[in-house]
């Protein structure tokens, strides 16, 4: 039992991680209609810059500043990449997102190495929370969930109480009419950008350490972030945040039951041949297979994801 | 766009590619070469296929590789399983086997994946990939786990037309058999109403709706038949390199299928030929000269989405448009005056990216044309990156009187038209 | 025994966008070989009318028979190849298309070919002779390798006719065929849909007065998801009705001929 709640406790918070990654490609999505194939990518740069950082001055600052750092860069692209290529249309843009995904994954062990980098948590925030029998709640896993918390909160309220969320909200379905009543769309659409692309950051200078900090780390949640906002329904902020933490649960929880198919299919009265394979495969290693199953599934079955307004 | 060119020259463009690919390996004599040519002519399939569904169509694919390696699958199991019976001619035919299965996983995934074009098809196409490339490790008879599956194309006797699959020169004949039927039949399908009213489907999903037809039965047929063709290139690969892995049908092969279709031109039909030729002579040259050659190749597709989005193939056909119509002698000295700092430009980002990887391997010297720069000192970088803003800069220069000498020539040269 | 089915029946026809209805209830029946027009004021609903008649939009309740048969919940390409055929107000064609490819496609379904591919367009005597037929119908002849979308605006309004035309339906759905056409055009525009028509059923959206008092047979008048009145074009010009609902402003006299 205790181990289930910890083990649910792990699964929120990196729920609430992938959260802040999701919800960045969906707002961006949402105004721009595109998705942003390079989005885990400013996940992996929030990484490096926050650990660049963390060997100069400590881990504070980097967290300060690296999703900062990133938001510029995400800006940059903006400004100086995706605005000129948008009059190409939907599949130009997609594509330029595509090869800036490859260059940012090529470009970043061309600075910091092949190898991971040693981008550790804080000494501060080492230990465990709290234990139940035995089984440890780390710290930093609390802070992380404290840190997406606060940053749902903020982005809640900026996007429900200031002016400028207003008008993002009103852009998202009427840019035209946004436009019309005298607002710069362009650049409210590079500050969305630069706004989406720092969450994805911050996601990095917080994930980076908790996991590690390594050149494949764009790769390896990327595809997992598509996922999220796939099941979730394209666009959808409510949907995201129920499906984050839903692969984040289903993700924590395959790699820490060690179960075989079979055990699970028992429970719910199956059973498979026991001479198979199948049989023998164990959760851990269906585990990567789950979310996109999941996802063929929902795009199969319910092609608008879970809240979902539209379908693309 | 899709504006016929004319008979004659679509003759003109196959005849070409017919005697580069025949003459090239007789007149050099170069193992390299012909290794090099058959990739290139697997790849022209693939692209192809790629683009009946990219080009044609309008569907954006994550996950084309899947057919690829299937066929490739399929044809090293039926290699292997014919074993010492697999005698020359069958062993010529069994791409087919490799089109059948790509046909199969089109007829059944196509069902799943057609319902929807746009975001959704290149989503549902992503994740039916990946799904596909996460279970491989859970059906190791089928997929070989990591190693892949290797097989032997002359395990059987005898020879078929004086031919064993044995020397390197042979299986390309073969490939470039297959890869011209193919590349036929494909060009055919543009011709026929199916082919068309793809087309229609890509403009205008809705209106081709209220011509009578269903789009998404379209799609269907469209996808299925681009799977056979996918399947019929991965049957090829099976052959000419005797090992099929897993890595055939990951993300990283359906990502460069759509990179050398779109870099090459997805609104012609020869355009992904010449991606397939280009790029895979790019990954076989810089790669062997540099191993930033990924970097490059990222740069170079940035590049080409944000300039030319029509691919190399509208580039070389506008060009020579201009040159028919007797305009290039407006633009040749633009082009002329940008070339200087653009070559500027490209010299200082090459310098930059090429001492970043030798100081990431380890390096602490370089050379550069004879000289040896030492890479723990600031000026080299300097050096480069002021060669990089100076070309940058002049680029900036000459680029607004280039841009509209270019829409002069290109408004006189629509307005020429009758 | 058919002649006296209509070619369209409409009853109780509704349908709503949320909480909005715009449809509210529409009983209509168009004979065969009826040249029928509506009319309205902007945001009547008319489009909408026309959506749910070639199943763009499904409507919420009511049914819609097609030349005595139900066709409520099918596709727009089921209804199509029953023969009803729709324009659009906003140009929908295929741009990167040719015009005559743009026919052409138009015209495969009918013919038989569906989805072959196993016949070489090329050599379609019959597709390409029903396409280039209606091509100088439309008077596009000397555009016949532009791609669509660049042809002008008036260009692109008389290809939209042709690709709605061109597979041979005898239920022609148009709507505003001659907007933001010059008199000329109009003129042009109605003496080919006139021609085009011939012994087929037309319904047709038109805010132009002239052309709908030059064409129609019978016109009815939509407002506010309603047809407040259904008749001759004389009995329209008279209605009371009809008049109140156009703010006393009367329809133009002088037909368009
Ligand atoms: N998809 C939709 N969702 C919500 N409201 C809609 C939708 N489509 C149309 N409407 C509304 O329905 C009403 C009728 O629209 P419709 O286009 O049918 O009018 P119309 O009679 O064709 O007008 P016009 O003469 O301007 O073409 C309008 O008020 C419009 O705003
Ligand atoms: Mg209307």
């Amino acid at each position: 039992m205790d181990f289930v709640v910890i083990t649910l406790l792990n699964s929120v918070a990196y729920g609430l991680l992938l959260f802040m990654l999701s919800s960045g490609l969906t707002l961006i999505f949402s105004m721009m209609g595109v998705l942003n194939f390079a989005h885990a990518s400013f996940y992996m740069l929030g990484a490096y810059f926050a650990y660049q950082i963390s060997t100069w001055s400590g881990f504070w600052l980097g967290l300060l500043l690296a999703p900062l750092l990133v938001g510029g860069v995400g800006m940059l692209v903006e400004w100086h990449g995706l605005r000129h290529v948008r009059r190409f249309g939907h599949v130009a843009e997609l594509l330029f997102t595509f090869g800036l995904a490859i260059v940012f994954e090529e470009l970043v062990p061309l600075i910091w190495g092949k190898a991971s980098v040693p981008y550790a948590v804080p000494a501060q925030l080492e230990g465990a929370l709290f234990s139940l029998h035995g089984a440890a709640f780390p710290i930093y896993k609390g802070f992380m969930m404290a840190m997406s918390l606060g940053m749902l909160a903020a982005l809640y309220g900026v996007l429900t109480r200031t002016r400028i969320g207003l008008i993002i909200q009103a852009s998202l379905t009427k840019p035209d009419m946004v436009e019309a009543l005298g607002h710069n769309v362009p650049r409210i659409t590079m500050l969305l950008f630069g706004g989406g692309t720092a969450l994805a950051g911050l996601a990095g200078v917080i994930g980076g350490n908790a996991f590690v900090t390594e050149p494949s780390m764009a790769a390896s949640v990327g595809f997992i972030v598509f996922v999220i906002v796939v099941v979730g329904g394209l666009g959808s902020l409510g949907g995201a945040f129920l499906a984050s933490l839903l692969i984040g649960a289903l993700q924590t929880f395959s790699v820490t039951l060690d179960v075989t198919l079979q055990q699970v299919l028992t429970l719910i009265g199956l059973s498979l041949p026991a001479d198979t394979n199948l049989a023998r495969v164990s959760l851990v290693q269906l585990g990567p297979v789950l979310p996109y199953l999941l996802m063929v599934a929902i795009l199969i079955l319910r092609p608008r994801g879970l809240m979902g307004v539209r379908e693309s | 766009m899709t504006a016929p060119s004319s008979l004659p020259r679509q003759v003109l463009i196959w005849a070409a590619i017919f005697v580069i690919a025949c003459v090239l390996p007789s007149l050099f004599r170069s193992g390299f070469l012909v290794s090099v040519l058959s990739q290139i002519a697997i790849m022209a399939v693939f692209a192809l296929s790629y683009n009946m569904l990219l080009g044609q169509t309008g569907l954006l694919s994550f996950g084309h590789a899947v057919y690829y390696g299937l066929g490739a699958f399929a044809t090293i199991h039926l290699l292997n399983g014919l074993g010492k019976s697999a005698t020359p001619l069958l062993v010529a035919l069994l791409p087919l086997g490799g089109g059948a299965a790509g046909l199969v996983a089109g007829l059944i995934l196509g069902r799943m994946t057609t319902k929807k074009a746009g975001t959704t098809f290149a989503m549902i196409s992503l994740g039916i990939a990946e799904l596909m490339f996460a279970t491989t490790p859970i059906f190791p008879s089928v997929f070989g786990g990591d190693g892949g599956f290797a097989g032997n194309r002359m395990a059987g006797k005898g020879s078929f037309l004086g031919l064993t699959w044995g020397p390197q020169i042979e299986i390309y004949w073969l490939v470039l058999f297959w890869a011209f039927v193919s590349a036929g039949l494909m060009f055919a399908l543009t011709q026929t109403p199916l082919g068309r009213v793809a087309n229609a489907v890509r403009d205008n999903p809705e209106r081709a709706e209220f011509i009578g037809y269903d789009t998404r039965q379209v799609r269907y047929r469209m996808l299925v038949l681009s799977g056979l063709f996918a399947g019929i290139a991965g049957g090829l690969s099976a052959l000419n390199y005797e090992i099929v892995t897993v890595d055939m049908l990951n993300a990283h092969t359906s990502g460069s299928v759509l990179l050398m279709t779109y870099t090459g031109g997805i609104g012609h039909f020869f355009g992904p030929v010449l991606g397939a030729a280009m790029i895979t002579l790019m990954q076989t040259l810089v790669g062997g000269l540099t191993h930033a050659w990924l970097l490059y190749f990222g740069l170079f597709f940035l590049f080409m989405v944000a300039f030319a989005p029509g691919g190399m193939a509208s580039v070389l056909s506008r060009q020579s448009a201009l040159v028919k119509a007797g305009l290039w002698r407006c633009l040749l000295p633009h082009y002329a005056l940008a070339a200087a700092p653009a070559a500027l430009a490209c010299l200082g980002a090459v310098g930059l990216i090429e001492m970043a990887y030798a100081l990431l391997a380890g390096h602490d010297a370089a050379s550069f044309m004879g000289t040896s720069i030492r890479l723990h000192t600031l000026l080299p970088w300097l050096g480069a990156a002021s060669v990089l803003i100076g070309g940058i800069a002049g680029l900036k220069w000459v680029i607004g009187g280039m841009s509209d000498a270019w829409h002069q020539a290109l408004s006189q040269l629509q307005g020429g038209k009758p | 025994m058919t002649a006296s089915v209509p070619a369209l029946c409409i009853s109780g026809l509704r349908k709503s966008f949320g909480a909005s209805e715009i449809i509210r209830g529409i009983d209509l029946d168009i004979a065969k070989g009826e040249r029928h027009a509506i009319i309205g004021p902007n945001g009547a609903g008319k489009s909408t009318l026309f959506h749910l008649i070639s199943a763009r939009l499904a409507a919420t309740s009511g049914t819609i028979a097609l030349k005595g048969e139900p066709v409520t919940g099918l596709k727009p390409f089921e209804i199509n190849r029953k023969g009803l055929s729709r324009s659009f107000q906003i140009t929908n064609i295929f741009h990167s298309l040719s015009v005559f490819e743009n026919l052409r496609s138009a015209v495969l379904w009918s013919l038989g070919y569906k989805y072959s591919f196993w016949h070489r367009l090329s050599v379609l005597r019959d597709a390409k002779e029903r396409a280039e037929h209606v091509m100088c119908d439309i008077g596009l002849q000397n555009r016949r390798d532009t791609a669509a979308g660049i042809l002008s605006y008036a260009e692109q309004r008389a290809l939209e006719i042709g690709i709605t035309i061109a597979g041979g339906a005898d239920v022609i759905l148009l709507d505003e065929p001659t907007a933001g056409m010059s008199h000329s055009e109009t003129d042009e525009a109605v003496a080919l849909i006139r021609r085009v028509t011939e012994n087929k059923t037309l319904v047709m959206v038109e805010h132009d007065m002239g052309v709908v008092f030059g064409l129609a047979d019978r016109i009815s008048v939509l407002v506010y998801g309603q047809v407040i009145a259904t008749d001759t074009p004389q009995a329209i010009r008279a209605n009371p009705l009809v008049q109140e609902a156009y703010l006393g402003t009367t329809p133009v006299s002088g037909n368009a001929s």
